[in-house]
């Protein structure tokens, strides 16, 4: 790994390539494209009805709480990640060390799944 | 591309590099143009139709005539939308499914970016997409738009944790985050040493996972037709659309080459009498089965409800997964180490 900073130029220019294509897609489109705007064309579209109210609404989002748990577990694998990589290296320490983590990370999905939290009409 | 790679980094040797990333870009616009295709045969052929059959010999060009279609049309964009996001959005869809077919490793020799990272780049930048969606589904303005955007704000939430977590047991193998590493690992001559046998049950869940997360049939309900006529994408047209269409081939074209890196041994041969035959065509073969069993399980499968399909991620996969993980772990330290 002596010239490995290689490797990042490649994944800039996959990224740039990435952001060239639509670029240059949409902008020949532009001049293949008709455009002849006119009032009903650009209305909202709702199953050809009159567009009732704003689109932008405020709902119920059911799934709130699940993003709450979502930002835990997340964190748990950023965790996981370095110790999976170290762990032939490690000693038996970190296996009961990682299980304590997970375990008190799964109680709390076992509270959670307790209180209804994952079910759908319990808010 | 190796040879380069090794060489003091100058800007010619940037310009070659760049060339090929060109050329395999070319390659991935033809692999979904027939994906598209095929998928349509294969839907067809299983519902005992006929499929497209008219533009060109066998329909050969009827993507072709579709992406032309779409590169001519009219660009329509709502009164009420938000433009600058609304014309954002596809193109931040777009980006990070090109990009992280950077890290994807074909062969021995054949790769383009030989990150020690690489499974972390995959699954972070894998992740952006989902904002862009929602980011199209709110800036139209459309109700359906907008719950299709949520929807997959949901779905992105409850399987990412399980996709993320189900690899760590083949990390724990293989002992590095490096896909060449990893596929290297899976050497054994025999094809009970790739890791989808002793990873059996992180296999599963990775493949589960990863169908919620190219939101395909049975886990398609942000663009579900029948309830919310085509979800976030509704209010886009032309060339804007297509780019959704786009970054969502791509992303088949790069979960069935992970899921060959990961689980089915990369470039190996199945068996050792077998290892005569090139490892690119191992590679290829691997990969077209998983990219037709992704359209199998679409023809076969009805679209699951939204409470079905929260419960399973967070009630089965998640607790597969951790389970998977730590089985793996206490595997490693009774008799590996």
């Amino acid at each position: 790994m002596e010239n490995y900073a290689g490797n990042y130029v490649v994944v800039v220019i996959f990224i740039l390539l990435g952001i060239l294509l639509p670029v240059a897609a949409l902008t020949a489109g532009r001049l293949l494209r008709p455009s002849k705007p006119t009032d009903p064309k650009q209305t909202t579209y709702e199953s050809g009805n009159e567009p009732v109210g704003e689109g932008q609404v405020r709902f119920n989002v059911r799934y709130y709480l699940f993003a709450l748990m979502f930002v835990i577990f997340d964190v748990e694998t950023v965790f996981l990640y370095p110790w999976a990589v170290a762990y032939n290296k490690l000693g038996l320490f970190v296996f009961f060390e990682m299980l304590i983590f997970a375990g008190m990370l799964l109680i709390g999905l076992l509270y959670a799944w307790k209180k209804k939290v994952l079910k759908w009409n319990s808010v | 591309m190796p040879p380069w790679l090794n060489e003091s980094l100058t800007w010619g040797n940037a310009l070659i590099l760049f060339l090929w990333a060109a050329v395999f870009l070319l390659i991935v616009l033809g692999f979904v143009t027939y994906a598209i295709y095929f998928e349509r045969k294969v839907i067809g052929w299983m519902q005992l139709r006929i499929g497209p059959n008219r533009v060109g010999p066998l329909g050969l060009l009827q993507t072709v005539a579709d992406i032309f279609k779409l590169l001519i049309k009219e660009d329509t964009i709502p009164r009420k939308a938000d433009r600058l996001l609304f014309v954002l959005a596809p193109v931040l869809a777009y980006v990070p499914a090109f990009s992280v077919l950077a890290v994807l490793p074909y062969t021995q020799k054949l790769y383009f970016a030989d990150l020690n990272v690489g499974l972390l780049y995959y699954v972070a930048l894998s992740g952006i997409t989902t904002l862009a969606i929602v980011l199209g589904g709110w800036a139209s303005n459309n109700k359906y738009a907008l719950l299709g955007g949520m929807r997959s704000a949901a779905q992105m939430i409850s399987y990412e944790v399980p996709l993320v977590i189900s690899v760590v047991g083949v990390i724990l193998l293989s002992g590095s985050l490096n896909l060449r590493e990893i596929v290297m690992a899976q050497d054994g001559g025999w094809f009970w040493n790739w890791n989808f046998l002793p990873q059996i049950v992180g296999f599963v869940v990775f493949i589960i996972a990863a169908v919620s997360e190219l939101n395909r049939t049975p886990f398609d309900l942000p663009e579900a037709e029948s309830e919310l006529v085509a979800g976030y994408h509704v209010e886009y047209s032309g060339f804007r659309f297509a780019f959704f269409m786009l970054s969502e081939y791509v992303y088949v074209y790069a979960i069935a080459a992970l899921t060959t890196v990961l689980f089915l041994g990369g470039w190996h041969a199945p068996a050792p009498f077998l290892e005569f035959v090139p490892g690119i065509v191992w590679f290829l073969l691997k990969f077209a089965f998983i990219v037709f069993f992704l359209f199998w399980i679409r023809a076969t499968f009805p679209r699951i409800r939204v409470d079905q399909l929260m419960a399973l991620g967070w009630k089965v996969l998640l607790p597969a997964a951790l389970l998977n993980v730590f089985l793996t772990a206490a595997y490693l330290e009774l008799f590996i180490k």
